[in-house]
């Protein structure tokens, strides 16, 4: 009989960036929000807790590129540094979330009779209140402070992964190769790790993606609500926040962090939706 | 001599749900069937008249409500449950290759996986192993680096007969291993399953809807209707001289063998939820009598080698084989 040899399909992971424009550069405006909380120290021109009552206020332009907030801080300069804070607790909290999601989600989706009775109930509890409610409930238990935010949002994420893990797990354990593995009489614990396990993580991968977003956000507004990250930490939300009371007269002290995290949160959020939308098999199917 | 399979009044009903009320689907319904060491069958039938239900129950996969299923002697529930020699002995290759490989594994993951699971070789044979086996199914050894989603349906196919022979086994079980495939694809692998049975002296068990496929592969025959094995014998004497009125008309449909069956009777097959009383074939049977609409034939032995589950089977046709 004939060898065939078979043609590999080209990759076309290069191609995805031709292809989406709009991914694209919602890519570069996430880098160079990673480059700004990389290097903070060295872009920016102040002191972000440097005060200063000669240059209170001072409109954008001139010394200070976006202006100065009440306290004479330099806003471009906390923006700056705001930026580590925004993407430190919105990856930070995502892959806490993530990684709690996954071990309810595969203990829920793997688990039978009244345990998994009671799994379904929990992640439908935690489900029925929106995040920032959770994230709320869960700073007033722990208290303020970066760590204290991450660790917040990061709980009160775990309710919809979870859930998508769950859901994922009951389709991948129904699928012909995990019985095939099942007749090999290959044990149940190996069938999980190497069979279940491999084919939740992507998924949950690119979920991470499309989450970063709401984990940005929710961080900001527990902030701008004064319960999350204390004063004087260059948070945005927080930012925002001290700004509210002088919108009419010095509208860039609470516009221009607003601003930054608008950007950030439209660039993650087409991001997220690309890569779903590129490597989601669910999605794929059409294509 | 204890046959490998053996099937006695295997009855498979499932419960479902239709309007809110419980009814019992009889998938299978009074089979009887025995498969000999190396012997080749084919399980022939329209779609949905219970040839995969009858393989998860050959396979241990689906416990019959009723009856018993053994292997070698002895319940297949049980020796499946005891060790992995039933696991390693008899190997599936799935009607969808595709989703029986995990798309997340290169074709020498895949493969490796049962050689490595039944201690077949060490780690380092491994992947000369592989190659070994893929040559055998006339793959070349570059496509071990590949995803199943990388290969075309022939290909993924070869591959899922590659990880079924990796454990050795003595019985090959396939539902529908060439079906949806183009012709010249199915005639590569019907002559490389051929040359593994006549070379591995392997026991095949093979569903087809073709009665070609069937002729060309397996020496012999259970032609299954509605739930039920309603003849088996040697293809070559089943087919020449059906004597079940639906054999014959299924071999009357198919004049030309290797091609599909396409609908081969007229009127409406019942639905296995309330079977007709008497014969099930009756409301189609062009040599229905009276008493067939009171009697259920059961499958009975017509001479050594065959048996027809009919009241009234077409002697003068079966008396010239
Ligand atoms: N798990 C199941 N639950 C309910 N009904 C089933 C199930 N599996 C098969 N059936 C029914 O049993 C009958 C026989 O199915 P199957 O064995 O798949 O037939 P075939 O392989 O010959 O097409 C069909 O009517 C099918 O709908
Ligand atoms: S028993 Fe009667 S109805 Fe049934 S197949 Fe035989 S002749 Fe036809
Ligand atoms: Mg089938």
């Amino acid at each position: 009989m004939a060898v065939i040899d078979v043609p590999r399909k080209r990759g076309t992971s290069h191609g995805i960036f031709r292809r989406r424009p709009f991914f694209t550069l919602a890519c570069l405006v996430v880098l160079f929000f990673i480059a700004c909380a990389a290097f903070a120290s060295w872009i920016a021109p102040y002191d972000p807790l440097a005060q200063s009552i000669d240059a209170m206020m001072q409109p954008p332009g001139g010394d200070h590129l976006l202006g100065t907030d009440s306290y004479g801080q330099d806003i471009l300069s906390r923006i700056i540094h705001g930026a580590r804070y925004a993407l430190l607790i919105g990856l930070g909290s995502v892959l806490l979330g993530a990684t709690g999601g996954l071990i309810l989600g595969v203990a829920a989706g793997l688990s039978k009779g009244w345990v998994e009775w009671v799994l379904v109930r929990i992640i439908d509890a935690i489900l029925a209140l929106p995040s920032l409610i959770l994230a709320v409930a869960f700073i007033a238990l722990l208290g303020q402070g970066v760590d204290k935010v991450t660790l917040a949002v990061g709980l009160s994420m775990i309710g919809p992964f979870s859930r998508t893990v769950r859901s994922d797990v009951l389709q991948v354990k129904s699928q012909l190769f995990v019985e095939a593995a099942g007749l090999m009489a290959i044990p149940r614990l190996h069938i999980i790790r190497r069979h279940i396990l491999p084919n939740i993580i992507f998924p949950l991968c690119v979920q991470v993606t499309v989450r970063v977003s709401e984990a940005v956000l929710v961080s900001a507004s527990l902030s701008f609500l004064g319960i999350g990250v204390t004063p004087p930490t260059p948070d945005w939300g927080l930012m925002i926040s001290e700004g509210r009371g002088f919108v009419s007269f010095a509208p860039w002290m609470s516009g221009m962090p607003g601003l930054a995290l608008a950007a950030l949160l439209i660039a993650l959020a087409i991001m997220g939706d690309g890569i779903r939308e590129e490597y989601d098999p669910k999605l794929r199917q059409g294509r | 001599m204890t046959p490998l399979f053996e099937l006695r009044e295997v009855e498979k009903t499932f419960e479902i749900r239709r309007k809110g009320k419980k009814l019992g689907l009889r998938a299978l319904d009074g089979v009887r069937l025995t498969i000999t060491q190396g012997a080749s069958i084919a399980l022939v039938g329209e779609s949905g008249s219970g040839k995969s239900t009858l393989l998860r129950v050959l396979l241990g996969l689906t416990p019959p409500t009723e009856g018993v299923a053994l292997y070698q002697g002895r319940p297949i529930a049980q020796v499946r449950a005891e060790n992995r020699e039933f696991a390693r002995n008899v190997a599936m290759v799935y009607q969808d290759a595709r989703g029986s490989l995990n798309p997340r594994m290169t074709v020498e993951a895949l493969i490796t996986e049962p050689l490595r699971h039944f201690g077949i070789c060490t780690a380092a044979q491994a992947p000369a192993r592989v190659r070994a086996l893929l040559a055998r199914v006339g793959l070349a050894p570059e496509v071990a680096g590949r995803f199943p989603s990388e290969m075309s349906g022939g290909q993924v196919r070869r591959v899922a007969i590659a990880r079924a022979l990796a454990s050795e086994p003595t019985v090959l079980v396939a539902d529908e291993a060439v079906s949806g495939l183009d012709v010249s694809s199915q005639a590569q692998l019907l002559n490389l399953l051929r040359r593994l049975q006549a070379e591995m002296g392997l026991t095949l068990i093979f569903i087809t809807h073709d009665l070609g496929v069937a002729s060309y592969l397996c020496a012999e025959i259970a032609i299954m209707y509605l739930g039920r094995i309603v003849e088996t014998g040697p293809t070559r004497a089943v087919l020449d001289a059906p004597a079940h009125p639906y054999a014959r008309a299924l071999r009357k449909a198919a004049p030309e063998f290797f091609a599909p069956l396409a609908e081969p009777l007229t009127g409406e097959i019942p639905s296995p939820i309330d079977l007709p009383p008497g014969c099930r074939f009756s409301g189609r049977c062009a040599y229905a009598q009276a008493d067939c609409r009171l009697t259920d034939p059961a499958l009975l032995r017509l001479n050594d080698h065959r048996a027809a589950a009919c009241l009234h089977p077409l002697t003068q046709s079966f008396a010239n084989v």
